[in-house]
């Protein structure tokens, strides 16, 4: 690695992980990230299996193939990033600033996707509480063809995709900063911390919603 | 300011008294030795001049025995423990012939229900007291829990009795009392403005007045 | 997370010019500065949490009397100065919260992490000097929001520290709704703060360690704070997220702990001690590395058995995640499990063991002077030593049938928390002052707040074991309405009088902080002849620590070294003939 001189820290010091302070702030972040996801997912899961009735077929309530397609959306942009961060190790500046800005249209697009995907959920009566009293989903589960109650369903379906949302909205924020700078000519072949540290932080979210997507929509 | 507990009168009060008093023997022991030698070490090395304190940097043969001594005594109060646990509250540790008794916690206060004639719930010759539990003396009670709104605890502290009562679950906690009496039952866990308040009693009767009680109650039930 | 961007940028030079006072005191991003910032926040934390249990004392000890000066709460609180329950209930909640959140755990993390890890280890600064400054500003808001529950319609939280739902999730069964919301609004902040402060700890210790600093060179403070730094890192997302789940339960109308919708009020209290025990040793374990320093230092010994030590302070933070259970063995948690979690908890007290042991091994031949520190050092020795025994009777599920829920458990919490975090604190607080501030805090006024305050806490604590055995309840506001308590209410009353005290007491403490902040003696680079390359630098130190970064020499605690004729070899001192400390040969 020929930029690793510069990714050392500035001042002399015992030899640690091995990987720039940058870098390795992000790993343990993440760490936290990943207890915090493991407590919404550890709640959902023992709430489903204490009350699996409260839970509609996969498609029932929620739009299956429209989430998909967003999946693929994110999918790709965790693909961009990495073209992202290829293109600024050979010092390719053009690649690095279009795969950012494909990254960010992308993320924001997937945003925007999952508010359609609430907007319909809640119009067609679906809520954090459970259905919406007078809603079509009210009425089909007063007609037998829904479960009776879904005040689970619904909890756990916006607190873990909510928070997912949230998490990409921060990441779309921090990389618009990425990209900001990217245009300044902030980042060379053998500096560019910022790309690095920001595509581990993508990655992770886009793991996360696999995860999500499986557990939530498929299952 | 007593490290005695208070008199139990139920038939594991006794198992759990003297668990309580192994430990506090052991964990008194481990005070005295570790005050003592703190106290006896902070006198005799104080600083003198002229005196320097004396490198080491620590003893494998007494790191390995003061962690294989406390790692033995807690080995054996867990086993002790652990078989006592299981009596009260394993698998099959309520008695066949307990007698059924339903307490259902609200804010603030404990209704009693008894099964009625029949000795089933819900076939409509139950009967409901309030913040007072009739149970006979040297009879096991298998008691189910039931809260209408937040967690409260069920607290009697001279059966050794305590089992939290949760809402949406159904706990059977079971005792045997042995010395008739009443006794208080407390709410052990704090359930809002009035938990100071839900208080309530645990008589204890002697078999054949609860048994003339619960006749009593019966017929007044069935003449409804 | 807006401060995500904050560590891509390199670490500034600002020690190249002259900063404006805004920049050096308020916004600064001097480890030492933030630590200081973190000290006054979290000693105002302390203050508000002691100044809620004096309140709460005087209605244990005199029932349904009127407060002497109590006319001034208003109505919603105390009515003609008597105590409402309700207004009883958010004390107890706040109380703890205060004392937890934001006065012991800001006061071992929040400062002793942010003031001695760049300078124990040699580092100029933490990794990410801004990201610092935002943790303790993020923490600033979350103080805010959770005192300003008391200001609110319905009253501050008053579910208890805990915040068991569905009490805490239905403001139906309270009447507080808004309190309790600020409640987990509050604890969300501080933990983005924590988790952020986390981050930067790790991240600097892994990395920024001096030339030398080998890992068992580092001074236990250092390696105890490195582990709580992990325990924060990943236990405080958890309540993040369950706090989160909470707030939704009370203002989206989701059911994740409200039975009608079929939630389950047992997932909050696994989830939230899954984080809680880890937190419990988040708020012990910095105590004991401080504690480790100071009697090394005090005794003029090595720590004995350093080693052991730190596979001791590792045991503890990795048993600390799998005994979460021993706080439910009475809450209808399948019983089998609680055998389990029986045994994961008593095997906590093997570390312990070791660590009180090795204690009292560094003292054995020493040469113990008794200066403030070491005496406060020696007392979180000997009260720990009682946290920790009483802790064995609730480990035992039998036995703790009976005590669980009672004033043994507020009895052993509080020989934990004040009798060891609190007084290492006070140790700790005493001993790093001159470093901190350039001046030392007057030993005399230390003398009389320490034997004060060692007496009045006993007299307050102590005592609380036998109610507890005597079957007193916690949390309960008038202990007389109960026959069979009336004959323990005079230790109530003793109980209060005490707590009073030993509360006046603190008011030394506060004036020897503020008064040897502008009238100490001046402080040497290194007033206690400690062997830490803290004190190799000036008291207070520049920014940035030292003119060049320090080598590593030695192990941390040669004391009384026979390889150097004075009693202490700091760890940075080249020797003119190399040798190697009997320590690492």
């Amino acid at each position: 690695m020929a930029h690793a001189a510069v990714m050392q820290p500035p001042v002399k010091a015992e030899t640690g992980a091995g990987v720039y302070n940058e870098k390795l702030g992000m790993w343990v972040f993440l760490g936290s990230e990943v207890m915090f996801f493991t407590a919404l997912i550890g709640s959902y899961l023992i709430l489903r299996v204490a009350q699996p009735g409260q839970w509609a077929q996969p498609g029932e309530i929620l739009n299956v193939p429209i989430t998909a397609v967003n999946t693929f959306f994110l999918i790709c942009s965790s693909v961009t990033m990495v073209k992202a961060f290829a293109s600024i190790q050979e010092g390719n500046q053009q690649g690095l600033k279009l795969y950012l800005i494909l990254t960010v249209i992308i993320g924001a697009t997937f945003v925007g996707i999952q508010i359609y995907e609430y907007s319909q959920l809640i119009h067609h009566g679906f809520l954090p509480s459970g259905y919406r009293e007078g809603s079509e989903l009210a009425e089909h589960a007063a007609a037998g063809e829904l479960p009776a109650a879904i005040g689970l369903y619904g909890s756990t379906f916006f607190t873990m995709t909510g928070f997912h949302g949230f998490h990409v909205t921060m990441g779309v924020i921090c990389m618009l900063f990425v990209t900001w700078k990217a245009f300044r000519g902030r980042y060379t072949a053998t500096d560019h911390r910022g790309v690095e540290v920001i595509g581990l932080y993508w990655h992770f979210v886009d793991l996360v919603w696999i995860i999500l997507f499986t557990i939530v929509y498929l299952i | 300011m007593s490290w005695l507990l208070p008199p139990g009168v139920s038939t594991f009060a006794g198992d759990i008294d003297r668990i309580y008093y192994l430990i506090l023997w052991i964990t008194g022991v481990a005070f005295f030795i570790v005050e003592a030698g703190l106290i006896w070490f902070l006198i005799k090395y104080r600083a003198r001049p002229g005196r320097k304190a004396h490198y080491t940097l620590g003893n494998n043969v007494a790191e390995v025995v003061w962690t294989a001594v406390p790692a033995v005594v807690v080995i054996m109060i867990g086993v002790l423990s652990g078989g006592l646990w299981n009596q009260l509250r394993g698998r099959d540790a309520i008695p066949d012939d307990a007698i059924p008794v339903e307490v259902r916690a609200r804010q603030f206060e404990w209704n009693v229900t008894y099964p009625g004639s029949d000795g089933e719930f819900d076939t409509g010759d139950e009967f409901t007291t309030r913040n007072r539990l009739r149970i006979p003396v040297n009879t096991p009670v298998v008691v189910y829990l039931e809260s209408e709104d937040v967690i409260h605890s069920f607290f009697v502290p001279a059966f050794r009795v305590k089992q939290d009562v949760v809402p949406g679950m159904r706990i059977a906690v079971w005792f045997e009392a042995t010395v008739a009496g009443d006794y208080p039952l407390e709410c052990a866990e704090l359930c809002g403005n009035g938990h100071t308040t839900m208080g309530g009693t645990v008589s204890v009767l002697p078999q054949e007045e609860y048994r003339r009680w619960l006749t009593e109650q019966n017929q007044t039930i069935a003449a409804r | 997370m807006a401060t995500m961007a904050a560590p891509l940028e390199p670490a500034s030079e600002p020690h190249a010019h002259e900063l404006s006072f805004v920049k050096r005191y308020i916004f600064s991003t001097d480890h030492k500065i933030i630590g200081i910032q973190f000290l006054l926040l979290s000693l105002v934390g302390l203050f508000v949490g002691g100044l809620l249990a004096m309140l709460m004392r005087w209605q244990l000890g005199f029932p349904t009397e009127p407060m002497p000066g109590g006319g001034i709460l208003p109505e919603t609180m105390a009515p003609g100065g008597i105590l409402l329950p309700e207004f009883y209930n958010s004390l107890v909640t706040m109380h703890g919260t205060f004392m937890v959140f934001f006065a012991i755990m800001p006061l071992l993390v929040g400062v002793f992490a942010n003031y001695l890890i760049p300078l124990k280890i040699g580092a100029p600064d933490m990794a990410f000097p801004r990201l610092n400054m935002a943790s303790f500003w993020i923490a600033v808001p979350a103080f805010v929001l959770m005192v300003s529950g008391f200001f609110v319609e319905g009253g501050n939280a008053g579910a208890g520290w805990t915040s068991y739902a569905p009490l805490s999730a239905n403001p139906e069964y309270t009447g507080v709704s808004a309190g309790q919301q600020l409640w987990c609004v509050s604890l969300v902040v501080l933990g983005l703060s924590s988790i952020l402060g986390a981050t930067n700890y790790i991240t600097t210790i892994v990395n920024m360690r001096a030339p030398g600093m080998q890992w068992f060179r580092m001074p236990l403070s250092i390696w105890s704070l490195f582990i709580t730094a992990i325990l924060t890192l990943l236990a405080i997302p958890i309540l993040s997220g369950a706090a989160i789940m909470l707030l939704f339960d009370q203002t989206l109308g989701t059911h994740f702990f409200l039975p009608p919708g079929g939630g389950q009020p047992l997932l909050w209290q696994h989830v939230f001690w899954f984080f809680g025990h880890p937190e419990v040793y988040i708020l012990i374990l910095p105590a004991m590395g401080m504690v480790s320093d100071i009697i090394a230092n005090g005794s003029r010994k090595p720590v004995f058995g350093y080693k052991s030590m730190v596979y001791a302070i590792i045991a503890i933070g990795f048993l600390g995640w799998i005994v979460w259970g021993h706080h439910m063995f009475q809450s209808g948690m399948n019983p089998l499990l609680g055998t389990t979690f029986m045994v994961s908890t008593l095997f906590i007290a093997v570390p312990s063991a070791i660590k009180t042991f090795n204690w009292l091994g560094t003292m054995w031949r020493g040469s113990v002077h008794f200066t403030v520190p070491m005496l406060h050092a020696c007392a979180f020795v000997a009260m720990f030593v009682i946290g920790g025994l009483s802790g064995v009777f609730m480990a035992s599920a039998p036995v703790d049938i009976y005590i669980h829920d009672t004033y043994f458990i507020v009895a052993h919490i509080h020989y934990v928390l004040f009798g060891g975090s609190l007084f290492a604190l006070f140790g700790a607080i005493t001993f790093w002052y001159p470093k901190m501030f350039g001046r030392m805090m007057s030993a005399r006024w230390g003398y009389a707040h320490f034997f004060l305050t060692f007496i009045f806490y006993n007299m307050t604590f102590f005592p609380m074991h036998g109610l507890g055995v005597g079957g007193h309840m916690r949390r309960i506001y008038d202990p007389t309405q109960y026959e069979f308590l009336q004959p323990l209410q005079p230790i109530n009353t003793f109980i209060t009088i005490s707590a009073f005290l030993l509360f006046a007491t603190q008011l030394i403490f506060a004036v020897n902080f503020i008064v040897s902040w502008f009238r100490g003696a001046k402080a040497s680079a290194n007033p206690w002849n400690d062997t830490g390359l803290e004190w190799t630098t000036p008291s207070p130190p520049p920014h940035g620590n030292w003119e060049e970064t320090p080598t590593v020499y030695h192990p941390p605690y040669e004391f009384s070294s026979p390889l150097v004729e004075e009693d202490s070899l700091m760890q940075s001192q080249r020797l003119e003939q190399p040798a190697v400390s009997q320590a690492e040969r």
